[in-house]
């Protein structure tokens, strides 16, 4: 291998081996590359600033009988009255701002160290690299051996938590077969909104790669261990649709949280079934 | 029915070249690979291309067209507008001898740094027995043709010399992932992938996968499970703690 390198100029990227073959341009492709990494960044920007928004807002979050996705479990003592779980607030009055930043920092970490929408992000925010074969503008790279990068290896413990939170928005969307007043038996479109979100939660989370990792992947004898095998089967079909759960949770969880907000704040009334 | 077809092919070697305007007959049913040939019997004789089987399965003709790294025997004419330019350059990623030639013996260098399949030292050959559902994971990487378009494409390499030496690549990581997942293989390829193979410098964003003429899951299949092995190993605290409290070896699963 050739070791002489060129060096680079003030915005040049990395210098590479005058042996390769010189071509000026960046890339060659002749295909709209640039419109996927475009439209991710233009996607997961619109979901940071609406789910910032929703987050410090600290209002509309629950009607009585359904509650949005951003702010379950309502941990704080200054709930809204009837949104906690089983009355559980461990937050006292000293909590003084969005009781939504005390939870997002789970779902949001599980999805910002998902092997998806890693390469979401790095492809459309870091340009790392922005498509295949289009140069990156970096003068150097180090991947994901240091910090902060490294902390992605964290992916399963979020997914764990991710779990618990599956958990509890699937008991919200049952409790959403109460009326406002709290009376059981009822149904609205509430209701379905809310079991549609935890649906796809529940598909995005168990389509993890570390969830098929922990559930046979990590074995070396299948052989050995039927049930996980056949787990391990379930989880990579699951698997194989990872990207699509990963974006149309996502989408739930936005749609599930303007509903309920617009409902909350009077804007429609949510219609009932029974 | 024929037609006059356009094409850029770059032209020269390791002290320089440049993209060089064709005009050639073009064939119904011809691959790139075809034409590449056609200018060579008509008006380049002297242009240098590798290639083999004409078929996907030997992995010499390896190529960026229209900047995208793809074997010139698999992509087809027709795929191509009429009026359209097909610009064929050689690979990125590795040193230039002619045209569309390029010295891809980095890899060479990368496979010899893997260790061997390493069986149990009580176990000889011929003894050998494992079950189907074992190794039948792995068998998706044997699908590998050793073309090297995942390895000119990785952006690690690719955009960055200087990784060069700390980096194997996917497709010798896939290699080390196979090993790891083999029922009878005893070596420990976790800390070595991570620390003599560099795949702490893989951030999956599956270029791999999508030049892969095999179609081979690479990112999927086997980096993000070698991840997660490493994670085992290296950053898991409370598999470290099973482990040790269950005396267990990896070679136990």
């Amino acid at each position: 291998m050739a070791t002489d390198t060129i060096a680079p100029g003030p915005e040049a990227p990395a210098p590479l081996s005058p042996a390769r073959a010189q071509i000026e341009q960046k890339t060659l492709r002749t295909d709209r590359w640039w419109l996927s990494p475009l439209l991710t960044m233009l996607v997961l920007v619109a979901f940071i600033f609406y789910a910032t928004f929703r987050a410090f807002q600290n209002a509309d979050y629950y009607t009585g009988n359904l509650i949005s996705p951003f702010y379950s479990p309502c941990i704080a003592t200054k709930c809204v009255p009837g949104s906690s779980l089983g009355g559980f607030k461990p937050f006292g009055d000293w909590w003084s701002i969005s009781p939504a930043l005390l939870i997002l920092i789970f779902p949001l970490g599980f999805r910002m160290t998902c092997y998806y929408y890693r390469k979401a992000y790095y492809r459309a925010f870091w340009q790392s690299p922005p498509a295949c074969a289009v140069a990156e503008p970096h003068g150097k790279y180090t991947g994901e051996r240091r910090f902060p990068l490294i902390l992605n290896n964290s992916h399963r413990y979020f997914f764990y938590a991710g779990l618990i939170f599956n958990t509890i928005l699937s008991w919200d969307a049952i409790l959403a077969f109460r009326n406002p007043a709290g009376q059981w038996g009822h149904m609205s479109v509430g209701t379905l909104v809310l079991i549609a979100n935890a649906v796809l939660l529940w598909v995005y989370s168990l389509s993890c790669h570390s969830c098929r990792h922990i559930m046979g992947g990590k074995l070396k004898h299948f052989s050995k261990h039927p049930l996980r095998y056949k787990g391990w089967t379930l989880v990579s079909k699951l698997n194989h649709k990872h990207m699509l759960f990963a974006w149309v949770s996502l989408f739930g969880v936005a749609l599930t949280d303007a509903y309920v907000a617009l409902v909350a704040n009077g804007t429609f009334s949510n219609p009932t079934f029974f | 029915m024929g037609y006059k077809g356009k094409f850029k092919v770059w032209r020269g070697d390791a002290s320089g070249g440049d993209l060089k305007d064709f005009e050639v007959e073009i064939n119904e049913g011809e691959v790139v690979l075809d034409i590449i040939h056609r200018l060579q019997a008509t008006q380049a004789p002297d242009m240098a291309c590798r290639w083999n089987c004409k078929a996907g399965k030997c992995g010499s003709c390896s190529a960026e067209i229209n900047g995208k790294p793809r074997l010139m025997c698999m992509t087809r004419m027709s795929t191509f507008e009429q009026d359209e330019t097909v610009t064929v350059t050689p690979l990125r990623t590795f040193p230039v001898i002619k045209d569309l030639v390029t010295d891809v013996g980095f890899n060479y260098a990368k496979a010899r740094e893997v260790k061997s399949f390493t069986p149990p030292k009580d176990l000889l050959p011929g003894e050998y027995r494992m079950q189907q559902i074992d190794v039948e994971r792995s068998q998706e990487f044997r699908k590998c043709i050793e073309c090297y378009l995942c390895q000119n494409t990785c952006h690690a390499v690719r955009d960055h010399e200087e990784n060069k030496d700390n980096f194997s690549g996917p497709r010798y990581l896939m290699r080390v992932a196979e090993l790891d997942m083999h029922p009878l293989d005893t070596a420990d390829r976790k800390n070595s992938a991570q620390e003599e193979h560099g795949l702490g410098f893989c951030n999956i964003t599956k270029c791999c996968t999508e030049v892969c003429p095999e179609h081979i899951r690479i990112t999927d299949n086997a980096l993000i499970p070698m991840k997660e092995r490493v994670v085992d190993r290296k950053y898991d605290p409370l598999v470290w703690l099973g482990n040790k409290i269950r005396r267990r070896t990896s070679s136990d699963a």
